[in-house]
């Protein structure tokens, strides 16, 4: 047994710590006897949720991850796919949800630092990052409509509703570019949600790609009993100690934002630029055995982890790590959450070399410690043994818990407060103005001009340019990347949402020409342990591994975030999925806007709206329904083959995929984007032959939603693509949709400067006329909340 | 012709710089503890956030062992171009005249801009002509111009100030929408936004930051107007 300066920590401890009393007798059992400070303090992190994905394990097994692409599957510090040319792309995303709750900016800001040692851990260089975020509705600033009875703006003092979101949203993307753009790779896309299940539990999901040669990879795990492991990067303190079982497993209270504010770290992204050319020149060199960062739990799960993977043991002493408090205990130097550290394997013939570069990069690097054959995790100070067990218990031996999926009798979620200035009697001009200027779907140029998108110059289509990011390859290719989830369909009917999410990823790549190649997600849900919550998860976890199993786009890597719940109840359940893929010709990387006028503009796939779940149905206050339409996720498939095909071919002028604010929507992003307007003639009978789907078995569609024209121009469905062209090209893509069973139709040509949408036939007239200035005034409506 | 681009911990867009370079000339890369410019005819000094801006942009990397041999190298009349963080360093190790303050909107911002070139026929605008436009990415925090108005009335009879931010494109609020700067001798030249980061249609929007390198091998060359 170790010796230990401070009394053996009782089993009221260990609950404080999160473990369950089961688990501490576990603990007891395989450590023979009670675990000391330190060892309790190791063992609570890494049997905590974030470490031990003690609630999701058994669900991810069911994923697919194997395909002809896959270099990396999960269990890596990220995933990673063959992108030809002797290249590979390493790709991750990761949540930093609940220090960004407590502190937006560090808390974002440290979600990409730590994203990005996962892809430079590999070996690979960071190109590129995305994000996902999710805040309670922003509001604004204004006076209540008195001909709206309701106006939510009565209802209370309008300049506070939304101060915390936009707060929140204000400290994550500073957050994000401060971080990002000081270490010089781009921020490259990203999407952001408001809905008021995550007012008081935000959402910020950091995902990173990363280029590297296939045979310079390295893994993780330590070999080689009398290696040498070397720390490197920043020096230990106190900031984050406890983070990963009190703030990362835990549901956040109302009074947390002070309280657990010393628990976030905070981040310095000149030290992480000196730590990844550092941590690549040492592995240009072929000087280290197995790299790692330290992120969640530091040291212990870092150390723990590498050893567990080359099923050997680590001799640790504490008190070679340069510290910036001199009077710290053993425990707090294991559990620390200090940014900007790595962790390497290296060789006893290397360590002087190594120790060179780390100077070269005035990056501070000790040797703290040595690989064992003993297969235990052993804590020194001085010498003193302060901590052992077996890296077996640490690691694998957390049990893993059956979770108890029940669909709740009753809605979860209230429905949303109707917006002001739009209701089932609008007309379709104001429907779409009220549509494109909300929260959801407005640009959101005010965000992402606070990134540098263009850094090492490979980004060929910047944000609003094109449905996903391009970046170049060195061969004349080029990857593309999505990331996207709409969490309220999600809520909605949690394995058709999935489902969608996956779909709309593989759409953006498809629309900038891309075939996938890979998926990484982030399960972002609520307590697994409410067996509603464990339902949403559960279905969620099926339709993500259908999707991507008929995709052929494998799950690579990804990061679960439960416990999103607050006072207010759980968020609604967000598994963010985020896709890479590749085109052949980047010259021929697809883009959304319009391009020349007089060319046509048609609507290709199985395009089946409904007003279930939509936005609109959202602004009008609808509750969510029960269910969403089914799927045919083949069809899908066979419509994005289509579009992505015409797209490598050069043939298309545009290509868009109908999302959020359905077929109106869309077209008028193609205008914005393009610069162009469009005069769109809908044939007589159009709405009918959509077949809207609203009316499928168990699916209620909300009231006042009888018009059908309101359903063909703003339901919404996974599926339908907006695109334009020469009328000769569109008459090749007609014969090749034909080919391959899916529909298309003209729905008219791109015009000069205003969007026209009239309805041919014995009903003529025109629904909507709006000036191009018009629609984006509308558009730029979230700038107004961040002047 | 060969371009020196240094490097400095915290140089973000110096690979950037280097490939740009090297679409005019040869060009390599020289690390910030090195005095030695390694035979370079024009020195670049690229964006980044060097040292972290820790202290203030630009403050730090002056006194770098580097910087010293490029200011001599300006003093003996040397090509220096410094872009967004390196026009930083310039100003730090007054080679430029005036200061960059933070953007009158407080945030990094990243926008496409248009630039009018005020001074053609300079060292960096030879293959410019009078009044040509520009289009040129900026992204920064800190690139408001400032100078006091006595330095702006001589620096303006002497033609130093080279670029001008089109009507309506001055989003960090320079003084007179100054985005380019020339010493009075006119052998060392700072702009905040991204000529590098111009010089493909496909990836740059556009390809007019070419015609800044393209200037400087004319210069170094000895190639008339």
């Amino acid at each position: 047994m170790a010796e230990t300066s401070t009394d053996t920590p009782t089993v009221d401890d260990a609950l404080a710590l999160g473990l369950t009393r089961a688990e501490y007798k576990l603990v007891c059992q395989k450590q023979a006897g009670a675990p000391n400070q330190v060892e309790l303090a190791m063992y609570s992190l890494l049997w905590s949720e974030h470490c031990a994905y003690k609630h999701s394990k058994k669900l991810l097994r069911t994923l697919p991850t194997e395909g002809p692409h896959v270099v990396m599957g999960p269990g890596e510090n990220a995933g990673a796919v063959d992108v030809g040319g002797g290249l590979v792309c390493a790709f991750k995303v990761e949540s930093h949800n609940h220090p960004s709750a407590v502190e937006p900016f560090q808390g974002a800001a440290t979600g990409v630092g730590g994203i990005l040692r996962d892809i430079f851990a590999i070996g690979a260089r960071p190109i590129a990052v995305l994000d996902s975020l999710r805040f309670g509705e922003p509001g604004r600033a204004r006076t209540p409509d008195p001909a709206a009875p309701g106006d939510p703006a009565a209802l209370g003092d309008p300049g506070s509703r939304g101060t915390r979101s936009r707060y929140l949203l204000d400290g994550a993307v500073s957050g994000i570019g401060h971080y990002g753009n000081s270490i010089g790779v781009p921020t490259v896309g990203g999407e952001v949600y408001f809905e008021a299940p995550y007012e008081s539990n935000c959402l910020v999901n950091a995902m990173a790609l990363g280029l590297a040669q296939r045979e310079r990879l390295v893994r993780s795990a330590a070999a080689g009993p009398g290696n040498v492991v070397i720390l490197f990067g920043a020096s230990t303190g106190r900031d984050g100690i406890g983070g990963a079982s009190v703030l990362a497993s835990a549901e956040l209270g109302a009074d947390d934002d002070e309280s657990k504010r010393p628990t976030v770290q905070v981040g310095d992204p000149f030290e992480e630029k000196k730590l990844m050319e550092c941590s690549l020149e040492l592995l240009d060199r072929g000087l280290i055995v197995s790299l790692q960062d330290l992120g969640a739990a530091g040291l212990t799960s870092s150390a723990s982890e590498m050893a567990s993977k080359g099923e050997v043991g680590i001799d640790l002493d504490v008190a070679n790590v340069p510290l910036r408090e001199a009077d710290m205990e053993p425990f707090e130097i294991m559990v620390s959450e200090s940014q900007e550290r790595m962790l390497c394997v290296v060789e006893p013939a290397n360590v002087d070399a190594v120790l060179a570069i780390c100077e070269k990069w005035e990056v501070g690097g000790a040797a703290i410690g040595t690989v064992t054959d003993s297969g235990r995790m052993r804590i020194r100070r001085d010498g003193a043994l302060v901590g052992d067990m077996p890296v077996t218990a640490l690691v694998d031996d957390c049990p893993l818990y059956d979770i108890a999926p029940s669909k709740p009798a009753e809605p979860i979620y209230p429905a949303p407060e109707p917006t002001a200035g739009v209701s089932s009697t609008s007309t379709p001009q104001e429907t779409l103005l009220a549509l494109l200027s909300s929260p959801n779907l407005s640009s959101r140029r005010a965000l992402f001009e606070q990134y540098d998108s263009i850094v090492q110059s490979r980004t060929v289509r910047r944000p609003e340019q094109a449905d996903a990011a391009v970046l170049a390859l060195p061969d004349g290719s080029a990857l593309a990347v999505s990331i996207d989830c709409n969490g309220r369909r999600v809520a909605a009917d949690p394995y058709t949402g999935t489902v969608e999410a996956v779909l709309e990823c593989a759409a953006n790549l498809a629309c900038v020409g891309a075939e996938p190649l890979g998926t990484t997600n982030n399960l972002n849900f609520g307590n697994p342990e409410k067996p509603h919550i464990a339902w949403q998860l559960s279905e969620s976890v099926r339709g993500l591994g259908e999707a991507c199993r008929a995709l052929a786009a494998p799950i690579v890597g990804g990061n679960v975030s439960l416990y999103n719940e607050g006072a207010t109840g759980p968020i609604y359940p967000t598994p963010v999925i985020g896709m890479v893929g590749r085109l052949p010709d980047v010259h021929r990387a697809g883009r959304i806007g319009f391009q020349r006028a007089g060319e046509q503009i048609a609507l290709v796939g199985p395009f089946k709206p409904s007003l279930a779940a939509s936005e609109l149905a959202k602004l009008l206050g609808d509750a969510l329904p029960d269910g969403l339409p089914a799927i045919d996720i083949h069809a899908v498939r066979a419509a994005q083959a289509v579009v992505r095909d015409a797209v490598c071919a050069g043939v298309l002028s545009s290509a868009h995929d109908i999302a959020e604010g359905g077929l109106a929507v869309a077209i008028a992003e193609c205008c914005l984007a393009g610069g162009l307007g469009a005069e769109i003639e809908l044939e007589e009978g159009f709405w009918e032959t959509l077949q809207p789907a609203g009316a499928a078995a168990g699916v209620t569609p909300g009231p006042g939603f009888s018009s059908p024209a309101t359903t063909a121009l703003f339901g919404e469905c996974p599926g339908g693509f907006v695109v334009s062209g020469a009328g000769e090209a569109l008459q090749v893509l007609q014969a090749q949709a034909a080919g391959a069973n899916v529909a298309m139709r003209v729905l008219g040509r791109v015009g000069e400067d205003v969007l026209n949408v009239v309805e041919a036939g014995a009903v003529a007239g025109t629904m909507i006329t709006v000036s191009l200035p018009e629609l984006a005034d509308a558009h730029a409506s979230l700038g107004e909340l961040f002047p | 012709m060969k371009f020196g681009v240094l490097q400095f911990p915290g140089s973000c867009d110096e690979v950037d710089a280097l490939n740009a370079a090297r679409r005019v000339g040869d060009a390599e890369l020289i690390w910030h503890g090195d005095r030695d410019l390694k035979g370079a005819n024009a020195i670049v000094v690229p964006g980044g956030f060097s040292y972290g801006d820790y202290l203030r942009a630009g403050a730090i990397a002056r006194f770098s062992p580097a910087m010293e041999s490029v200011i001599a190298f300006a003093r003996d009349g040397g090509l220096v171009l410094g872009i967004c963080n390196g026009f930083q360093v310039l100003c730090e190790a007054q080679l430029l005249p005036g200061a960059l303050l933070v953007n009158a909107n407080l945030r990094f911002t990243s926008r496409q801009v248009q630039l009018e070139v005020l001074s053609a026929g300079g060292s960096f605008t030879r293959a410019c002509a009078l009044d040509e436009r520009l289009s040129i990415p900026a992204k920064h925090s800190w690139g408001r111009y400032h100078a006091d108005p006595e330095t702006l009335a001589a620096m303006d009879g002497c033609g130093q100030i080279v670029l001008r931010y089109a009507p309506g494109e001055n989003f960090n609020g320079s003084l007179h929408g100054i985005a380019g700067v020339c010493n009075q001798a006119g052998n060392v030249f700072g702009m905040m936004p991204h000529p590098e980061h111009a010089v493909d249609e496909l990836i740059g929007g556009s390809s007019d930051g070419l015609k800044i390198f393209q200037s400087m091998r004319m210069t170094v060359e000895g190639v008339a107007v």
